[in-house]
């Protein structure tokens, strides 16, 4: 038992340190993955490939953005999927009804509608006092419910959309495809808010101590509001995309993609506790997750395995975060001076 | 000093008595019993009510531990995925050609060793939540499922088999399926409200602090629960397969819902610590027999799900409103 | 210095469930100066600090700063009139950085952007800690820190909101010896500056060192307030507690038996090393020591709720091994926890439900729970403890603290116990109470149980012990016997003297 250790100096346990090699960790074995998946084969990083990958994920990209500040807060939202496929069927008969409408128009319809989900969903959850598992466990079948119905069992078919509906999703700015114009365009405005606004500090705060936010006038029932209609306006956004992207309207719509969107949290290092998480995890995340999905056709791994795999990568991911925990806490005792 | 304890005995008051919350759900029953035979005429038969019985009480066994975990103060939404896997394990074994019993056996095993698994990684990762912890297993158990049946379907099952899901006990109009659930219901009611265990799993749901400092094994009874669960599900399964007369991965979908709208509008709170067995049974008819009244009038399943959706939100949010307008507690 | 008090309160009166935390006391603060707040747990220190803090609202009094009348009804409110708050449970981000958690609620922002500007606020940080002479890097997390840095940092925080009346509650409590210094001159510092402090603090050195003035609080009334010069040691002892130390102690002489436990070198990694000691049949072995000396740590890896690393425990010669709470009470071991509401009792449950929760075995036939035994068993053990409530079915979070504590001692007996561990077994109880539970300790000893007191009143300490085990950052360093320890003796041990390896 050494009886002196010397307590370093002040600050000099920097856990910023370790989040950076996160990141650099998940880059390097996004990058080893990548090369181990081309060795099986090899149509895996060609250009069409690698651009059809990014295109599948931004949606994913920036939803889970939003996922990262709910989940920053304590909370979950089981109901993103759900938010996405209503706004998405309503955004597809808005756009059979009324087929001049500009695509920019039909974004702005869908941000909004999700938005207004997502209210209701923080409503429910900050002034009701509903846990926040239970509230999105039943706004999920709630809305999906309402796509049925008002979907009437009837799907919005590709040849029913107008072509300027569809080629939202296939034209370019600049050359780049305007979903992932718009996925960028989404980080750059969340990463700016996150570290440069007070409200975005505030969210990360609410987070991190509760009590100790109320204490110092943090209005938490504000900041939980705004965070589940933040992630609703996001899953309305991605709604539309979707519908455009795959060029139909279901009633089962991205059923399950809640968990995928969980996971990229998961994986980019979000903490499941609450507190912390940055947008380049976030962004790295849901990288390797198109990475797996698009990978598994690709190594000849059945579709089956999808649901599995999911799970187990987010009991995975999870599990390592509270190894390196323990790691850092243990670290921290032995350091100090008894 | 003057003072100390007057009396020992429990005083009876009966306003507070017809006050409790179960008087409302036995209200509800009745009331959707005679709204329904309103208007569809046939349903207030008991025959009636008995066969509409078999319609929801397959994920009733799995109501009675739901029960448990939320007093504990744990959540468990894995558990129609661990239906699934149960199933289609019991089903794909005896279609490899096992013994339907041994089969039937495997599954009980299967539906176990899920809910083991969800206990072992809630009770020794204490920084993991329940939540996240059933999140993930959801996904991986029903996965399996499909991994092990993919798109395909076992329809193969001894005649006997359907006697679970549509039998008859003896001679009398009971279906079998109700009586296996009283039976249960009996068990797991005076287990949670007559046994030192039962007293155990409350304490851990209103203070796992003070559970552990007065000596209760808290991560041991976790793990009870969590595997008693799991059990509960593959008993689950074999009524849902034997009703259904087949498996594939994607049956019991959505069940999780409607088994915590139960739970919690029995009067068991969401945070723990509270509620009653017979409250959460109660609920179940409640809900079942409004459900199979929607299904005679052919409300689609998808409108019911919506309702249940909204009911357990509403369930969870009533007592956090009515304490905010300041309403002494009721039930 | 002006005329008139920076802060004054009249008639102040606070009620919580149950009970009267603060009962019409007064205050007065002037500019400039150190203004120390004694008395006991449970005076209602705390009290008044969360209402001058803002977080609660008297029921009765007025609220005066620099003559003017105000009402503090909230945090913000407080904070805005210049009134900072540095807490002993500190409320901080740990994920933040530090920065962050000094200027949280008061970013400086760019006037038109609103953008957060980070780079004069991680100056300012910087310039503010300097001041206080630490170097922390501002931009690490605070979650990194330690408890002494976490607390230079809520300074800071004060500092950064140009605070002119800075309550300190309990500042030193989990800090060392040299980490206390710093504080002071911080103190001293702040006092230059022109700040008036509010100084809560148990420890009678600390405020002869540094206060100019002393307020009294005794069981939430106000009894007085004295210029530190004019007030003898042994006078604020009285008037902290209001009668002469040895009445409250009614401790029999006892035959002291043989060994019944003993531990030899116990360690856990980073919280507290080689701690030996024995404990006979009949004897009170008192733990003292500083907030901070993990006293309760060593408690609860007796009690199996905390793994250790090495180390050897004996119960009555044999060894054992305590792998859990259960199995340390199947052993004999109780323990009374520190927090009596969050970790001796369900507040919800009721007085019987409570007493017979770590004893369920007994009333039970194979799991089977008979009702009724319980409720004798129950009824005959808050009887015999004297505890005042109307029924045995009366809900525990309706009685006074000192009933509570009773009740928890109850459950203790219920068991079959040899060993009971008491961590600050009188904390935040009355008088009347304290003494109650002391004939309890008493009689206890008398029938051949063996105990463990953990407490940190120092009367409650030479009273009741037969020896005394004093630690500090988490190793033992003096070990007296009953008629050997002083007051004196006891705090350079506490405070000042390293660890020496003693039996």
């Amino acid at each position: 038992m050494k009886s002196d250790a010397k307590v370093l100096p002040a600050g000099k346990i920097n856990w910023s340190n370790l989040v950076k090699f996160r990141e650099l960790g998940l880059a390097i074995f996004i990058i080893l993955l990548c090369v181990v998946i081309n060795i099986r084969n090899d149509k895996f990083l060609t250009w069409v490939n690698i651009s059809d990958m990014f295109l599948d994920t931004s949606i994913l990209s920036f939803m889970a953005l939003g996922m990262m500040l709910v989940i920053v807060t304590r909370g979950i939202d089981l109901s993103v999927a759900s938010i996405l496929a209503l706004s998405g069927m309503i955004t597809g008969f808005i756009v059979i009804a009324f087929p001049h409408i500009h695509p920019a128009f039909t974004a702005t319809i869908g941000l909004l509608l999700g938005i207004f989900f997502g209210s209701i969903t923080g409503m429910i959850i900050s002034k009701g006092g509903v846990p926040p598992i239970i509230a999105t466990l039943g706004m999920m079948s709630v809305y999906r419910g309402i796509t049925f119905i008002i979907s009437g069992g009837r799907w919005v078919n590709a040849y029913q959309m107008p072509d300027s509906f569809r080629n939202m999703t296939r034209n370019t700015l600049f050359g780049i495809n305007n979903m992932i114009v718009i996925a960028i365009i989404i980080y750059i405005i969340f990463y700016y808010f996150i570290n440069h606004t007070r409200t975005g500090r505030w969210i990360f705060a609410t987070g991190s101590s509760p009590e100790a936010a109320r204490v110092s006038g943090i209005k938490i029932d504000r900041i939980l509001l705004l965070v589940y209609m933040i992630m609703g306006g996001l899953s309305g956004l991605g709604g539309v995309l979707w519908v455009s992207r795959y060029a139909s309207a279901q009633n089962d719509t991205a059923a399950g993609f809640e968990l995928t969107v969980i996971s990229a949290c998961v994986l980019g290092g979000v903490n499941i506790a609450g507190g912390s998480g940055t947008v380049l995890g976030v962004l790295l995340g849901s990288i390797l997750i198109g990475i797996i999905n698009n990978a598994l056709p690709m190594i000849r791994v059945s579709p089956f395995w999808k649901l599995a795999i999911q799970g187990l990568v987010i009991i995975i991911a999870v599990l390592v975060n509270v190894f390196i925990q323990r790691d850092i806490r243990r670290r921290n005792t032995l350091l100090r001076k008894i | 000093m003057a003072g100390g304890i007057i009396s020992s005995k429990k005083s009876f008051n009966l306003i507070r008595f017809f006050l409790q919350w179960e008087w409302m759900l036995v209200i509800l029953i009745i009331a959707v019993i005679v709204v329904n035979s309103i208007i569809s005429g046939n349903y207030a038969s008991i025959n009636g009510l008995m066969d509409a019985t078999m319609v929801f009480l397959d994920k009733s066994f799995i109501v009675l531990t739901m029960v448990f975990i939320i007093i504990m103060g744990d959540i468990d939404i894995s558990v129609a995925s661990n239906i699934a896997l149960s199933s289609v394990v019991m089903s794909v074994t005896h279609s490899a050609g096992v013994n339907m019993i041994a089969s039937m056996l495997i599954g009980l095993l299967v539906g176990a060793g899920c809910g083991f698994i969800n206990g072992i990684l809630v009770s020794r990762f204490k920084e993991l939540s329940a939540i996240i912890v059933t999140l993930a297993t959801m996904s991986i158990y029903r996965g399996i499922a499909y991994v092990i049946l993919g798109d395909q379907v076992v329809s193969d099952f001894p005649d006997w088999f359907s006697y679970f899901g549509w039998g008859y006990v003896g001679n009398t109009i009971i279906p079998f399926m109700l009586a296996a659930f009283i039976f249960f219901a009996i068990i797991f009611a005076l287990i949670l409200h007559k046994t030192s265990f039962g007293r155990r799993v409350f304490a851990i749901g209103n203070s796992q602090e003070s559970s552990r400092f007065s000596g209760i094994p808290v991560e041991r009874i976790k793990l009870i629960v969590f595997t008693l669960t799991g059990l509960m599900c593959a008993v689950s399964a074999i009524f849902l397969t034997s009703r259904l007369g087949s498996s594939r991965p994607n049956i019991a979908q959505g069940y999780e819902l409607e088994i915590i709208a139960v739970v919690v509008l029995g009067g068991v709170s969401i945070n723990g610590g509270k509620g009653r067995m017979l409250g959460a049974v109660l609920a179940l008819f409640v809900i079942g027999l409004a459900r199979y009244a929607m299904g005679l009038k052919n409300i689609p399943g998808q409108v019911m799900i919506v309702a249940i959706g909204l009911l357990l939100i509403f369930s969870v949010m009533l007592p956090n409103l009515l304490k905010k307008i300041k309403i002494s507690k009721i039930y | 210095m002006a005329e008139g008090f920076i802060l004054e309160a009249k008639g102040i009166t606070k009620y919580f469930p149950g009970i009267k935390a603060l009962d019409g006391i007064q205050f007065n603060l002037k500019r400039g100066e150190i203004h120390a707040l004694m008395g006991e747990n449970g005076a209602g220190k705390s009290t008044f600090v969360k209402i001058i803090s803002g977080v609660n609202l008297p029921e009765a009094g007025e609220i005066f700063l620099n003559g003017e009348r105000v009402i503090l009804s909230n945090p913000i409110a407080s904070r805005e009139k210049g009134i900072a708050v540095i807490y002993q449970n500190l409320t901080s981000f740990p994920d933040m950085t530090v920065t962050e958690n000094i200027f949280i609620g008061h970013e400086i922002i760019h006037k038109t952007t609103k953008r957060m500007l980070w780079s004069k606020m991680n100056a300012r940080s910087k310039e503010l800690l300097l001041l206080l002479g630490s170097n922390i890097d501002p931009k690490s997390n605070m979650g990194s820190l330690s408890v002494a840095e976490q607390q230079m940092v809520e300074i800071a925080k004060a500092l950064s909101q140009d605070a002119k009346i800075i309550l300190m509650d309990e500042p030193t409590a989990a800090l060392t010896k040299k980490e206390s210094e710093e504080l002071y001159k911080i103190s001293l510092m702040l006092k230059d500056k022109g700040a008036s402090i509010i100084y809560i603090s148990h420890r009678v050195e600390d405020i002869y060192k540094i206060a100019d003035r002393v307020t009294v609080f005794r069981d939430g009334k106000y009894i007085g307030t004295w210029n530190i010069g004019d007030l003898p040691q042994e006078n604020l002892i009285k008037a902290m507690i209001g009668r002469e130390i040895t009445q409250l102690f009614p401790k029999k002489r006892v035959e002291i038996g043989g060994e019944l436990l003993r531990v030899e070198n116990l360690t856990k990694t980073g919280t507290f090393g080689d701690i030996s000691f024995t404990v006979r049949k009949g004897e009170i072995l008192g733990i003292t020591g500083l907030v901070g000396a993990k006293r309760s740590d060593v408690a609860q890896a007796l009690f199996g709720m905390i793994k250790i690393d090495s180390g050897r425990i004996f119960l009555e010669g044999k060894e054992v091994k305590i792998t859990s709470s259960g199995r340390a009470m199947d052993l004999g071991i109780g323990y009374l926890p520190e927090d009596k509401q969050k970790q001796g009792l369900i507040l919800l449950w009721s007085i019987v439900r409570n007493i017979t929760l770590p004893t369920l075995k007994k009333y039970s036939i194979k799991g089977w729970l008979r009702e009724n035994a319980e409720n004798l068993t129950a009824g005959k053990l808050a009887g015999k403890l004297n505890v005042k409530a109307e029924s045995v079915f009366a809900t525990v979070d309706s009685l006074s603290g000192g009933n509570q504590q009773k009740v928890v001692v109850a459950k203790l007996l219920s068991a079959d116990l040899k060993l009971i561990i008491l961590d600050e077994p009188t904390k935040g109880i009355d008088v009347g109470a304290k003494a109650a539970i002391h004939e309890i300790m008493s009689s206890l000893v008398e029938q051949g149980f063996g105990i463990i007191m953990i407490s940190s009143e120092m009367p409650e300490v030479l009273g009741m012990s037969d020896r005394v085990v004093v630690m500090r950052d988490g190793r033992i360093t003096a070990v007296f016997n009953r008629n050997e320890a002083t007051q004196e003796k006891i705090l350079e041990a506490a405070m000042i003297k390293t660890a020496v390896q003693v039996h």
